[in-house]
């Protein structure tokens, strides 16, 4: 089943720009997991008539992982190709699921050449039920029901995001519950700086294993996440403490377009 | 007269020396790259009112913060009365402030309690420190000495130097307070200011009644606190407490407050080398500023504000507290890191290193026996920072989120990771992996480009 995702090439070829251009991210392509996750938020956007497009085979890797592990050169000719098929679309908006290309292309894609106004789909998801064009199910299934939500370093140490996630999850009627270390103490799962790409450092414990723990204690039945390397860390946490059947981590989009009315 | 004289030249003595040393400290820090941070002057100086003046990050740990707090507001009333004290000491006069009136009793109300506070403070801190031996005050880098510059384990006997001058000075206070309110109401005289304590400690005549002891202990109390404090001020450029100077000028330039903490500068020597290897036809813009190397392999290499932050650390071990990598016993220690930038700064100071053409540092003309040996220990290097703890670091931000005078540390260790991959291509196999996956796939994973928008058919 196709899902008929407008690419910018096609639109381009009508003569077309769409608003957005929703950047999809490595994660959010190839990992089957997050794949869900850019499914479910595609599916939000489709539902509310939401004017957008992607890259699908144009877009690339924004360098991040390069250039925080020090591969500036790298980083530099992915920014460069990733600005320059861009600009050639004109592209103004773009909306991403992940933090890290959020930042990047945020924060270090402008003196490079790549000046958008970029939003994080958190951010974007709180402006659309606070604009009332997401409405929740009444009696959603997470009414009363415990979540926690862990904090992204990208988002929130990084670019002082921590309210619009928590709001978006306000909006279930669910029991927030926050972690002992949350907002600007809140711990890193442990895949940052390119961490996810290699094993860690010899040490006594895992970072995930540590934040998975932590998650755990709040007894929430739900950990949400907003960035698909939180996404596989607490995953791979909550399996450590074998509890994948009692506990489940859900991205922002998946909870959204499961309790949004349609 | 003869005590005047004295005064004088103790003062002059005190204020050339610690001249000497911010001397000393400025050429050090100039030792790196140029940053420019002149930009957005209004908001810098808000972040610096905030954060430095206002403390608002010490906040975050309430006890701590409190305690601090003591003393830093006796510190900055202090220095009124230390005025007072430089006038009456070059002059001969007595308390000669005292014309305030009100103003001058408020003021020394208040010095008399902070100073009981400051002597609480300062003991309930080592108490913290020395018996209660909190987790933030342990770590490698406090306790491991390995014949470096400033030893590692002089961190305790600092703050244990640090926190028992603060107890004397402010002992020597209230002696010289209670001595004199004790003559002076022996001699039924009037007095400039209101003395809530040494009032009290003189009503019980703790001191005794013999007038000649009493202007002994009176002459004793005020020169102990004003050769004192002039000790403690040379004390502090050698000290990590030189940070109640340097927190000033290292928020006022820090961009923590300014950017997203996320933005990592884009260095511009690579980007005319990319888009001349993007663009044959492109001219790259020469530079003779330019630096030699790519990322940083010594202090030489790091821009001259993080040379500013080592300076400016306490060792207070925040950082270090809220690492992740630290917390889950890897070898990386943000404040560690910080102290490996003041110590090799100092190394290269003591042994009268230079640094050449390329931007390294050599021994050169240097006579001190060990130059050349000193010149070799890059502070990218096991003797400093090592490749694993560089390794270690998720890039969280944690550490520059909790540094209560905006030390950048991350920016310090990027640095140095750019020259292990770029100038070293010494990395994890993993990383190398991943940017050949990256280079030649555009993702990490080397997933094959063609099937990056398969995610849409199924």
């Amino acid at each position: 089943m196709s899902l008929n995702i407008p690419l910018m090439s096609d639109l381009a070829a009508e003569e077309k720009t769409p608003e957005y251009l929703f950047w999809v991210g490595c994660a959010g392509s190839y990992d089957s997991r997050y794949q869900r996750v850019t499914r479910a938020f595609v599916q939000i956007l489709q539902s509310l008539n939401i004017d957008f497009a992607v890259l699908g085979p144009e877009e690339s890797c924004t360098g991040d992982p390069a250039k925080r592990a020090g591969n500036e050169f790298l980083f530099q000719m992915m920014a460069m190709q990733n600005i320059e098929v861009m600009n050639m679309y004109q592209v103004k908006k773009i909306i991403t699921a992940c933090p890290h290309c959020f930042n990047t292309l945020k924060n270090e894609y402008p003196s490079l050449g790549g000046k958008y106004d970029v939003v994080h789909h958190s951010t974007f998801l709180q402006s659309l039920i606070n604009a009332g064009k997401i409405k929740m199910k009444e009696g959603g299934s997470f009414k009363g029901k415990k979540i926690t939500y862990h904090d992204s370093c990208y988002l929130g140490r990084a670019n002082n995001i921590y309210e619009a996630p928590r709001s978006v999850l306000e909006a279930l009627d669910a029991d927030l519950a926050e972690m002992k270390r949350c907002r600007t103490k809140g711990l890193c799962c442990g895949a940052g700086g390119a961490q996810m790409f290699k094993d860690a450092e010899k040490g006594d414990k895992e970072v995930n294993v540590e934040r998975s723990e932590e998650a755990i204690a709040t007894g929430a039945s739900t950990i949400a996440v907003a960035c698909p390397f939180c996404m596989t860390m607490m995953s791979d946490g909550v399996k450590h403490f074998e509890k994948e059947n009692e506990i489940k981590v859900l991205d922002l989009a998946e909870i959204v377009a499961e309790e949004m009315e349609n | 007269m003869l005590s005047k004289i004295l005064f004088f030249l103790v003062l002059v003595a005190g204020a050339g020396l610690f001249a000497f040393q911010i001397w000393r400290i400025r050429k050090n820090v100039l030792l790196g790259r140029p940053d420019d941070r002149s930009d957005r002057p209004i908001e810098r100086l808000r972040q610096m009112a905030l954060v430095a003046f206002g403390q608002q990050k010490m906040f975050k740990r309430w006890l701590p913060a409190s305690l601090h707090a003591i003393i830093y507001v006796s510190f900055l009333i202090i220095n009124i009365e230390v005025l007072e004290i430089v006038i009456d000491g070059l002059t001969g006069s007595h308390r000669v402030l005292g014309f305030l009136g009100p103003i001058y009793d408020g003021l020394m109300w208040l010095n008399e309690i902070l100073a009981v506070l400051v002597i609480v403070a300062c003991m309930l801190l080592l108490a913290r420190r020395q018996i209660m031996k909190v987790k933030r005050f342990q770590g490698i880098e406090m306790s491991e000495s390995k014949g470096l510059i400033r030893r590692r384990n002089y961190s305790h006997i600092d703050a244990a130097i640090i926190l028992y001058t603060e107890i004397i000075l402010m002992l020597a206070l209230l002696l010289f307070n209670t001595a004199d309110v004790s003559l002076h109401n022996m001699q039924g005289l009037e007095m400039a200011g209101a003395f809530p304590i040494s009032g009290w400690l003189a009503g019980m005549h703790i001191l005794g009644t013999n007038e000649a002891s009493l202007h002994f202990m009176e002459g004793t109390g005020w020169w102990v606190h004003i050769v004192g404090i002039l000790a403690f001020l040379n004390y502090l450029p050698i000290s990590k407490h030189f940070h109640i100077m340097a927190a000033f000028p290292n928020v006022y330039y820090s961009n923590t407050g300014l950017q997203p903490k996320g933005k990592l500068n884009n260095l511009s020597s690579v980007t005319e080398e990319m888009k001349a290897v993007l663009d044959p036809e492109y001219q790259p813009v020469e530079d003779p500023n330019a630096p030699k190397r790519f990322g940083a392999r010594d202090v030489t290499d790091l821009s001259w504000k993080s040379l500013l932050d080592a300076y400016s650390c306490t060792e207070c071990g925040r950082c270090t507290s809220v690492c992740p990598a630290n917390q889950t016993g890897k070898k990386l220690s943000p404040r560690k890191v910080v102290m490996d930038v003041r110590d090799r700064l100092e190394e290269i100071q003591k042994f009268k290193l230079s640094v050449d053409e390329e931007g390294t540092v050599v021994a050169g003309e240097s006579k001190v026996a060990g130059a050349e040996e000193a010149a070799a220990h890059t502070l990218l290097s096991d003797y400093y920072v090592s490749t694993e703890e560089l390794n270690a670091c998720t890039t969280c931000n944690a550490c520059v989120e909790a540094c209560p005078v905006n030390i950048d540390q991350l920016s310090i260790i990027v640095d140095l990771r750019r020259h292990l991959v770029m100038e070293d291509s010494n990395m994890p196999e993993a990383w190398m992996s991943m940017s050949n996956n990256i280079e030649n796939s555009g993702n990490p994973w080397g997933m094959p480009t063609a099937s990056r928008f398969d995610w849409a058919n199924d």
